[in-house]
């Protein structure tokens, strides 16, 4: 029997397993996957916690729902890749073997690489929403909060899903208008870009929705250090912004398993090629969603757009053809903004998000870069697709190439 | 596309006057366009210029964090050498495009 072997029962996992197991012979293929977490949250949902919209229990399932029978799934830590000898070895021992790696085991946030930023006040005034814990602590605080200075900063790029923290800032204006103390917080949007967002016509729009907000906008800030003390972030460039409460998004890094393995870069991003997939180093390792190096966003769009093309190249790779597949970095989001209203955006490597409408020319329904309430019902009822279509790798009504109908150039 | 004259070369460059074509770029030119910034560049600078365009070359991506693992210089000095928006600043002077960052 041959044997793939996938490295992380997430969101790109998942859909990964699902795809391959419907491709790949039973008789001649083995799938085996493994991950040491088998809770399976839906982390969309993490940005509302902290508003009280949702709690845990509405954004988590058993991961092992998720796999078809005949997949089987192990419930183990990974002790080590070895790429040379095409193994695997497991926290509780067990070696396996693999003709075919898939590398899913996404990415994590690591505060404990800005000096000061889990220091004394983390999760005490410090706090991040990219954990189940994060967002929790957030909400509890936010339960009693009388209000002062919210900070959000982004420490650096790349981070899960980069529209989340304008998101977090939209939604902070409209929770706090709602309890009715939004005169007592004064929100600061703090990021080391050198606008809101990184795309020129994105960052314009989004942007002046924060202005409009009443949200202050301090860009080119790289942290470099966090005052316990004295409350404040502070920057290289000798800047600071004063903080009573810092929500965080710390800087990234992959999983530790792959520092050790050789496969990736200093930040634990495996290396890989943007279009294939496959590592610039093994022939028969390949990778998908946030694990990669590649410059698309780290989001589940992402990996549902780059689980066609790897699937292609897989079945190329097996059948001992050039990789035909070519990911165009395609990813979209929805931005939620608060007041029952969000927006749409859909780009890739090479186009930037533009204004239009959307899946289809005309009929839309949802408008890009544009503020409307059917983008906001889009962005709720996407957890019911993500959880009955997305992860089990069926088809949605888009293409996996982005497309130029319904956008407008200029 | 626009065209601008350093060092007696003309360079293609877009609207905010980054390099199209990084082939283009000259040491001499670097000079030129530190002056635009007020800046006097010294071997600390190519350094890390240098070690910009390899990375870029390479198809990697370039974040400010990134030059803590350059072995060149860290953040700190690397904001010291190109005050306010230090990758900003050197990825024009060293003729690259401007880092669009992971989105």
């Amino acid at each position: 029997m041959k044997k793939l072997l996938i490295l992380g029962a997430g969101t790109a996992g998942s859909i990964m397993a699902n795809k391959m197991h419907k491709r790949l012979p039973s008789e001649v293929w083995n799938i085996t996957v493994v991950d040491k977490e088998l809770k399976h949250y839906y982390q969309p949902g993490f940005l509302f916690i902290p508003f009280g919209y949702y709690e845990r229990k509405d954004i988590v399932k058993d991961a092992l729902k998720f796999f078809p029978s005949g997949v089987e799934v192990i419930n183990s830590e990974i002790s080590k890749i070895d790429p040379s000898s095409s193994s695997v070895n497991l926290k509780n021992g067990t070696v396996l073997s693999y003709d075919i790696l898939i590398v899913a085991t996404g990415t994590r946030i690591s505060p404990e690489d800005t000096p000061g930023l889990k220091g004394e006040l983390w999760r005490k005034s410090i706090f991040d929403f990219y954990t189940i814990e994060g967002a929790e602590a957030l909400a509890e605080f936010f339960k009693t909060w009388e209000g002062g200075n919210l900070v959000i900063n982004i420490a650096d790029n790349p981070i899960k899903c980069p529209v989340a923290p304008l998101e977090f800032a939209f939604y902070s204006d409209y929770f706090f208008t709602r309890k009715g103390m939004r005169d007592k917080v004064n929100i600061t949007y703090v990021t080391p870009m050198s606008g809101a967002f990184t795309k020129p016509k994105a960052s314009k729009m989004l942007g002046s929705l924060l202005g409009k907000k009443k949200i202050n906008l301090v860009t080119d800030f790289f942290i470099g250090e966090v005052d316990n003390v004295n409350k404040k972030i502070l920057d290289f460039g000798g800047r600071e912004v004063p903080f009573d409460c810092l929500v965080s998004i710390p800087l990234h890094t992959g999983d530790d398993v792959i520092s050790t393995s050789g496969l990736g870069d200093e930040f634990g991003f495996v290396k890989a090629d943007k279009n294939t997939l496959q590592s610039t180093l093994y022939k028969n390792v390949f990778v998908v969603g946030d694990a990669g190096n590649y410059p698309a966003s780290k989001a589940g769009s992402v990996a549902h757009f780059q689980a066609d093309v790897l699937e292609k190249n897989i079945a190329d790779f097996i059948a001992g053809l050039e990789l035909s597949a070519s990911f165009d970095g395609h990813s979209n989001c929805y931005i939620e903004t608060g007041f029952g209203k969000g927006i749409l955006i859909d780009f890739n490597y090479d186009t930037e998000p533009l204004p239009g409408i959307y899946p289809l020319p005309v009929l839309g329904p949802f408008s890009l870069l544009k503020e409307s309430r059917i983008n906001h019902w889009g962005k709720l009822f996407f957890k019911w697709i993500y959880w009955n279509i997305l992860l089990r790798g069926r088809k949605l009504p888009v293409t996996d190439h982005m497309s130029m109908a319904g956008k407008i150039k200029d | 596309m626009a065209q601008k004259t350093y060092a007696g070369i003309a360079v293609d460059v877009n609207e905010e006057g980054y390099f199209i074509t990084p082939s283009q770029w000259t040491r001499e030119i670097a000079t030129e366009i530190a002056k635009e910034e007020s800046l006097t560049l010294t071997d600390q600078h190519f350094d890390i210029i240098e070690w910009l365009r390899k990375r870029h070359n390479a198809g990697e991506v370039l974040s400010i964090r990134s030059i803590n693992h350059s072995a060149v210089l860290d953040v700190k000095t690397f904001y010291q050498l190109f005050p306010g928006a230090p990758l900003k600043k050197a990825t024009k002077i060293a003729g690259i495009p401007k880092p669009v960052s992971c989105i």
